[in-house]
């Protein structure tokens, strides 16, 4: 159970005893929190030991008495201030003139409880300086942990896009320097690397555009009515030349023509993806099999393939950005590890769900689920 | 002894980078094994003593690099080891291997960038082999 730190300062010893009775047995609930927050008090007579308290104990909730024998309440306030602490502080003064109150308003003061207070009083101000407390924090650690994903991101990104840089450069300066030779077919490899390796950066950057569409458009301006036939058949005529390459067929089963409403921009991210995977990931003169149904509320979308398939143990961070799986089979296939981590959160923003079965050498089917209306 | 007595394992997933790390090397003069996974280094390391060896840091594992650094270096301490890597630029972190603690730590006697010229790596590998 979570315990704030209240400190009292106050120079009447019957003002903190008071405080201390009824905060040791109080407890504030909230119905979004899962414990109780309780309380324990520590009292100090003067702003020059309430300031020694205040650097070592590092209390969460400071009831600052104004006017006191030494300094003042507000130049408490303002070292706090000035330290910059994690501390909520609430005035308790006979004597809130005009002046006092801007002050300590001026310096961060959130509350005013005037003296002489009853048990109620009290109670219900530091409910209120709690559930601001915990507001404050949960806040806080959110903003940090979003903070957090963003750069792992962007620090893995500029990875993703220097690799290919380096071996592109690395190719090009073993042509300056003539190292295999001074015919341009002594360098029929290293060019062909080097398109490769620009080729799998450009659909790197194409994913990305996808992703930060998905993040920023506002949807409810774009969704209409999405014929999925023929979106699945786009799909299809993008990744033939590489299906043809593969030896790879591609069959499209639907019952009827299946209507979503939906932007159809996010529709086709979805089956490009995974119509390219299903070739991508399957072996030579193996087959993609797509299906389109529906039932009443739902659409219903699979994409089967005969491929490599996927182990238990990858599974778990498949959707994942910047995952790619890496083994023996995969080395020479180029992605940029974002495609499904794309596919999920264009499901998640529908409120649909997509899973994957996967039998190593057998092949692999994703499922995805979608709601026939937008909300 | 010519660089031609000493034997170098690469090990780097991107095949593209790591042909042209034993390209470079071979230019020199030296002898390479090349590896493209964690795996298959710590394969090589179970089989043969390498007189250097280069590893990239990110491969199946985000540290594939810092536990084959560890694993030859408990096999063969004397190996000396370069860890080379795109990371330092993004992440900020750096693996600079300035104070006692850290080479205990990453156990690797060079952190290098990727993408340093051919002579560079030739002077590092050189001098960490005493030639």
């Amino acid at each position: 159970m979570p315990v704030l730190k209240v400190l009292v300062v106050d120079d009447e010893p019957g003002i903190r005893s008071g405080v201390s009775r009824i905060l040791n047995n109080f407890r504030v609930a909230y119905p979004f929190m899962d414990e109780d927050f309780t309380f324990e008090v520590t009292e100090a007579a003067t702003g020059e030991d309430g300031i020694t308290i205040i650097d070592g104990d590092k209390p969460d909730i400071v009831l600052l008495d104004n006017k006191l024998p030494g300094i003042q309440g507000t130049e408490v306030l303002e070292y706090i201030r000035n330290k910059n602490y994690d501390v909520v502080v609430a005035m308790i003064t006979s004597y809130a003139s005009l002046d006092v109150a801007l002050k300590a308003h001026k310096f961060g003061a959130t509350d005013f409880v005037p003296k002489p207070f009853t048990p109620q009083e009290l109670k219900s101000s530091i409910e209120n300086i709690t559930k601001q407390l915990y507001l404050r924090r949960i806040t806080h650690k959110m903003n940090e942990e979003g903070r957090k994903v963003r750069y792992q991101f962007l620090s893995v990104l500029s990875h993703e896009l220097k690799a290919p840089l380096n071996a592109v450069e690395g190719y090009l300066k073993m042509m300056q320097e003539r190292q295999s030779g001074d015919r341009i077919e002594d360098y029929s490899t290293p060019i062909e690397r080097s398109l490769q390796r620009i080729q799998w950066m450009r659909s790197l950057i194409m994913d990305l555009l996808d992703f930060t569409k998905i993040r920023l458009e506002r949807k409810e301006e774009k969704i209409e009515e999405v014929h999925l036939k023929g979106i699945a058949k786009n799909a299809i005529v993008t990744v033939q030349p590489y299906a043809i390459q593969m030896e790879v067929s591609i069959n499209l089963g639907l019952k009827s023509d299946v209507v979503i409403m939906a932007d159809p921009t996010d529709m086709e991210i979805i089956f490009n993806n995974l119509v390219s995977n299903s070739v991508k990931y399957n072996k030579r003169g193996g087959k993609v099999d797509i299906v389109i149904d529906e039932d009443e509320n739902e659409v219903l979308l699979l994409f089967a393939d005969t491929g490599i398939g996927i182990n238990e143990s990858d599974k778990e961070n498949l959707f994942s950005d910047f995952v790619r799986i890496k083994n023996e089979k995969t080395r020479n296939i180029g992605g940029s590890g974002l495609g499904l981590s794309i596919v999920k959160q264009v499901v998640d923003l529908y409120h649909g769900s997509i899973t994957v079965e996967s039998t190593p050498e057998v092949g692999t089917t994703f499922k995805v689920r979608l709601p026939k209306k937008f909300n | 002894m010519k660089k031609s007595d000493f034997t170098i394992l690469v090990a780097d997933d991107d095949p593209d980078y790591l042909f042209q790390t034993v390209n470079n090397l071979g230019r020199a003069g030296y002898k390479t094994v090349a590896v493209e996974s964690q795996a298959e280094a710590e394969s090589v390391i179970s089989k043969m003593k390498p007189s250097l060896a280069i590893f990239d840091l990110m491969m199946e594992n985000d540290d594939s690099g810092f536990i084959l650094c560890y694993k030859i270096k408990k096999k063969y301490p004397d190996v000396p080891v370069i860890l080379a890597t795109a990371v330092a630029h993004e992440t900020g972190i750096s693996f600079s291997l300035d104070s006692e603690a850290e080479k205990t730590w990453i156990r690797a006697d060079r952190y290098l960038e990727k993408g340093i010229r051919p002579e560079q790596l030739d002077q590092e590998v050189m001098k960490l082999l005493k030639i």
